[in-house]
């Protein structure tokens, strides 16, 4: 009798395998080739002969086979030395080493790109090829992407303190800057975010998790039939996922009640306020606003400012939120968008056709050009 | 994370600095320019910076669709296009400051008397998938 080998199942389990070849001694690039090689022999041989301990099996093989690779490489130096076959007897994974390995592939001398792919790879168990389809690259770019960036950390201790936040950072690109393909990357971001959550206790961890949660749990009102975007304010919330929004709301309550706020946990509870209402209209827009003021403080990023002046336009009205869109840099992409919601709004339907079609026409994505597209043909055509 | 291309125009593009037509170069300069190009593309796959690069021949034709149960009409090529491609390179690259640092040097290939071509090359970003988080 055979059995599917569950495909996540597998791949969590690999920091905790990775972590044990890396402090028995072997260098990280290439404990993390075995450990790949291991989860091809584990996908080949599970099916018929299922193991009794998962990890211990992906261990034996994995180090097995980075002593083929390194007795390979030795003999040509040493050809009488031999290598012992059994694995010493060696330390259990931990969650130091998970927490280490998310560390080491965030690392701040990588580029968020070469981040992202080796966090995808060491740490989430995804092969070089299926994370090459995810960003539409060819594999070969992808495989020299992520032995560029080991070779990159290779002089970084296993043991070397990190930072979190560096860790947060690309798992949120993984979350929100994906292509969607046959790896859904939001669900990875998730997994791994979720991963993190049991290594650290860390308030921003938790709040990334719940923002995560939140969103993931629109995601299928986000978009039509079509494939065209549906605005928060048009979604059928009876599509939302109550079981995600209340999981994010309960991971969120739970940290905002340590009272140490971060721009996640913020971010968050903005999420949590749209998830909240029953239609659009019930929104409590002077939260938010209140929330979009915390997060200004704590990022005093533009793009915050942006979406604030959105806030503040349903708060207090369009003339409020033109005001407070005055104040932001009119460079930004999407700040043309803004201004066209409020001044049709504000009944100026003249000046918000002209200034969507301008929108349309700075828009970074095609699903969103396409939206503000109709959205100046929605206007012109009356 | 951005993708970009590059194209490289036949016609249409701001005159070069060395603007020195190829069938003019010594046979050397064209080998050396087309060597240079290969080691760019080799180094950007290096660098996981590489999706894609082709060159077009210089002349095509137009087609259109001329209605249910007719073929398609076809015309050209037209001299007085304006426009016209010579071929491309895809980058995937972290930063807008990064695509242009590599079109400069690709820009630097050399031509004629195996100095700098430094001809115009447009840039243009690619229309990605949207964000999640928007608000």
């Amino acid at each position: 009798m055979t059995a599917p080998v569950d495909d996540v199942l597998v791949r969590s389990l690999v920091p905790g395998v990775l972590g044990v070849l890396v402090r028995r001694g072997a260098d990280f690039a290439a404990a993390e080739d075995a450990v790949q090689e291991a989860l091809v022999d584990a996908v080949r041989s599970w099916p018929t002969a299922p193991p009794r301990d998962p990890t211990g099996w992906l261990v034996t093989v994995a180090w097995r086979r980075f002593l083929d690779v390194t007795r390979a490489e030795t003999t040509r130096r040493r050809r009488e030395e031999t290598v012992a076959d059994e694995p010493p007897s060696g330390p259990a994974p931990s969650a130091d080493d998970t927490l280490r390995l998310y560390f080491l592939c965030a690392h701040p001398s990588l580029t968020p790109a070469s981040g992202v792919a080796l966090t995808l790879r060491a740490v989430g168990g995804l092969t070089t090829r299926q994370i090459a389809a995810a960003y539409l690259v060819p594999e070969a770019t992808m495989a020299q992407r992520i032995s560029r960036a080991k070779r990159t950390v290779s002089d970084v201790r296993f043991t070397e303190p990190g930072d979190v936040a560096t860790v947060l950072r690309v798992l949120y690109l993984v979350f929100n800057e994906g292509y969607s393909g046959d790896v859904d990357l939001a669900a990875e971001a998730i997994r791994l975010t979720r991963q993190l959550a049991a290594a650290v206790d860390h308030p921003e961890v938790a709040g990334l998790l719940a923002l995560m949660l939140l969103h993931h749990a629109r995601r299928a009102a986000r978009t039509a039939p079509d494939g065209s975007l549906v605005p928060l304010a048009e979604q059928d919330r009876r599509r939302w996922d109550t079981a995600l929004i209340s999981e994010g709301v309960q991971v969120l309550q739970a940290v905002l009640g340590r009272d140490r706020l971060g721009e996640y946990q913020a971010q968050a509870a903005i999420a949590a306020l749209h998830a909240d209402a029953r239609s659009a209209a019930e929104t409590d827009w002077v939260q938010i606003v209140e929330w979009y003021d915390e997060l200004v403080r704590l990022t005093g990023s533009p793009v915050v400012q942006l979406n604030r002046a959105v806030a503040v336009g349903e708060a207090d009205g369009p003339r409020a939120g033109l005001a407070a869109l005055a104040a932001v840099d009119d460079v930004l992409p999407r700040h043309r968008a803004v201004a066209a919601y409020l001044h049709e709004k504000d009944g100026d339907r003249t000046t918000a056709a002209r200034l969507y079609a301008e929108a349309a026409g700075m828009a970074g994505n095609a699903a969103e050009r396409d939206h503000l597209t109709r959205q100046a043909a929605r206007l012109n055509s009356r | 994370m951005a993708k970009y291309l590059l194209l490289k125009h036949y016609r249409g593009a701001p005159a070069a600095v060395n603007d020195v037509p190829m069938d003019q170069w010594t046979p050397d300069e064209v080998s050396t320019h087309i060597q240079y190009m290969q080691d760019f593309a080799a180094k950007l796959e290096e660098t996981g910076e590489f999706v894609d690069g082709q060159a077009l021949a210089p002349e095509g034709s137009w087609v259109r669709y001329d209605g249910e149960g007719r073929p398609p009409v076809t015309d050209g090529p037209f001299a007085e296009t304006k426009d016209l491609i010579a071929g491309w390179m895809v980058i995937d690259v972290d930063t807008h400051q990064r695509a242009v640092e590599l079109a400069g040097e690709l820009s630097a290939a050399p031509g004629a008397g195996g100095r700098p071509i430094h001809e115009w090359l447009e840039l243009r970003p690619f229309l990605g998938a949207p964000p999640t988080i928007t608000e």
